[in-house]
């Protein structure tokens, strides 16, 4: 009887995960999706607690004071992490999440492999062996890379690569493959799981490593299927459909999820991995060299253009997550607005670190939807705006990905800010942005430079449209 | 070879159920919109965190004296608690800009 009750929470549980992931991906049930996955995820571990027999010895599972201990902290952690966190911290957070969610995958490995090595009495079944491993490698490479990942986002890790580098990865990683395969032959060299452990969090750490900062988001993705495919180890293991089912589900989107990501940047997942992009070969882009003079325009100058204009677009970019701008920004739009001047933002899919990560940010200082265009809206209306504003972004308005074969970033559609009639560019400096390339935008006659942090800027350029 | 032949047919409901999930997965986000990637992301991130369901059934399965099963079954339910917990309120915190909007 417990069984089955247990066998339709898992099963009401698998397909609230299939429905959240359907209304996710759509934005008006985009919420409501995530609430139904996770309240089948409440009834599955509830389930799991209170009806999961124990399939040799038929007993109730023990141990319910470390289990609520453990589920009580981590629900803690959890919730402070996922409140706390600055909305331009997003990326990272899921990276961290999503490497616990490897190491967990990771270390049921580990005790289940004791626990088995430990029954000398019954002959071990490789297939069993097998499926541990797999989840071993796949849970700590997961756990290792998106570590790595986090570290990458939040600046504290820095790029490295170096000659042989992909060479020595696969190394790495066929060794661990090797041992694995030996492992499920020879299952009583136990040791030889923590060199697997150790190879593959190694492999983890150098597969991330050299991936430039900007295809972060692709490489979490993947990272994510990963994990996925980890929490699907462990439905084979205990041949448990609800870990089965949404770890499989969660790979499988999780790896689509990865190609379209790519695909709006243009680039295929093959170019993201072997790194060529914000790598070490920054200097292949042919003319890369200075281009000339460019511009510096003053803040009154700026302050006059734009509120005689009478469309202005703003194209934000990371510089404006970075500096926290986005309601400075909503600040600028308002005053702008209140003389009469028309604003829209025009948002580039990849702006940022990750796709939609403008949207989240300007929704964020309540930036009203409507003003914000999609990039092939924005690009119609470019040729009748008079002045666009460009706030830290740089490779998605670079007119090299349209006139440049030899370009590295050649191909990825751009924002036609070149239509408009007058451009100013608000940078730290004149330092390439992450795909580490000139910008020839920034030497054109119509456009114009105004240095600075792009909060600082904004309230400055505020007061200052004030006063005029 | 007749060994895995034998394990097919052992394990086919879970072959068939693996299969039916890939497609499953593709078919679902096949049509998601750019500005959904990252919630999504997120999203099914948390829900790989059933992963859980695993370190709790380790757990719990665990011999009460044996302290090394222990104490790595509960940083497992720990880490996948983080997982699952952390993952879905991120996910809410982030769509809950997109509500406003309309």
């Amino acid at each position: 009887m417990t069984q089955d009750i247990l066998t339709i929470c898992y099963l009401i549980a698998s397909i609230t995960f299939i429905l959240g992931l359907k209304m996710l991906s759509n934005p008006a049930s985009a919420r409501k999706g995530n609430s139904v996955a996770a309240l089948g995820m409440s009834i599955a571990i509830l389930g799991t607690i209170f009806l999961y027999k124990n399939d040799e010895t038929g007993e109730y599972l023990n141990n319910y004071a470390w289990i609520f201990g453990g589920l009580i902290i981590g629900g803690i952690i959890g919730t402070l992490a996922a409140k706390k966190v600055q909305m331009t911290a997003m990326p990272e957070m899921v990276s961290l999440f999503n490497g616990m969610g490897g190491a967990c995958a990771a270390l049921i490995s580990l005790v289940e492999f004791n626990h088995l090595a430990a029954e000398t009495t019954v002959v071990i079944s490789h297939s069993k062996v097998l499926i541990i491993v797999v989840g071993l490698i796949i849970g700590s490479v997961s756990f290792a890379g998106s570590m790595i990942a986090w570290g990458k986002l939040n600046g504290r890790v820095k790029d490295l690569s170096f000659k042989g580098q992909n060479i020595l990865n696969l190394l790495v990683l066929a060794l661990a493959l090797v041992l694995g395969a030996y492992l499920v032959m020879q299952p009583h060299h136990s040791l030889l799981l923590y060199v697997i452990l150790l190879l593959s969090l190694l492999y983890g750490i150098f597969f991330v490593l050299p991936i430039g900062g900007a295809d972060m988001p692709v490489v979490i993705s993947l990272l994510n299927s990963f994990t996925g495919v980890a929490a699907a180890c462990g439905g084979f293991l205990y041949n448990n459909k609800v870990m089965l089912t949404g770890g499989i589900l969660v790979g499988a989107a999780g790896t689509l999820l990865t190609i379209l990501m790519c695909k709006a940047m243009n680039r295929s997942l093959k170019n993201v991995l072997i790194g060529s992009f914000g790598g070490n070969n920054t200097a292949v882009s042919s003319g890369a060299t200075s281009q000339g003079h460019y511009k510096e325009i003053s803040l009154s100058d700026t302050a006059m253009v734009m509120s005689y204009a009478s469309k202005v677009m703003i194209v934000p970019g990371y510089g404006l997550a970075v500096a926290q701008a986005q309601h400075s920004c909503h600040e600028l739009e308002k005053i702008l607005t209140e003389k009469g001047v028309e604003v829209r933002y025009a948002i580039h899919p990849v702006a940022g670190r990750m796709p939609g990560h403008m949207n989240v940010l300007l929704a964020e200082a309540d930036v009203n939807y409507e003003k914000l265009l999609e990039m092939e809206q924005a690009n119609e209306e470019f040729s009748t705006t008079d002045v666009v504003l460009i706030l830290g972004a740089n490779d998605v308005v670079n007119p090299a990905a349209k006139t440049d074969p030899a370009s590295p970033i050649y191909g990825m559609p751009i924002l036609d800010v070149e239509l408009a009639k007058t451009v100013i560019v608000n940078k730290r400096s004149m330092k390439p942005g992450y795909a580490g390339i000139e910008n020839e935008l920034f030497f054109k006659p119509k456009t114009s430079m105004l240095f600075g942090d792009a909060k600082k800027v904004l309230q400055d350029l505020c007061a200052e449209i004030k006063n005029t | 070879m007749e060994q895995i032949l034998n394990w097919v047919t052992e394990n086919q409901q879970i072959i068939y159920v693996v299969i039916l999930m890939i497609f499953v997965g593709i078919e679902v986000i096949g049509r998601v919109p750019s500005v959904l990637h990252t919630p999504l992301m997120s999203g099914a991130n948390a829900i790989h965190g059933v992963v859980i369901i695993g370190a709790i059934i380790v757990m719990g399965k665990a011999d009460p004296d044996n302290y090394l099963a222990l104490t790595l079954g509960f940083f497992a339910v720990v880490l996948g608690m983080v997982n699952v917990v952390g993952g879905f309120v991120v996910t809410d915190r982030m769509l809950e800009m997109f509500k406003k909007k309309k």
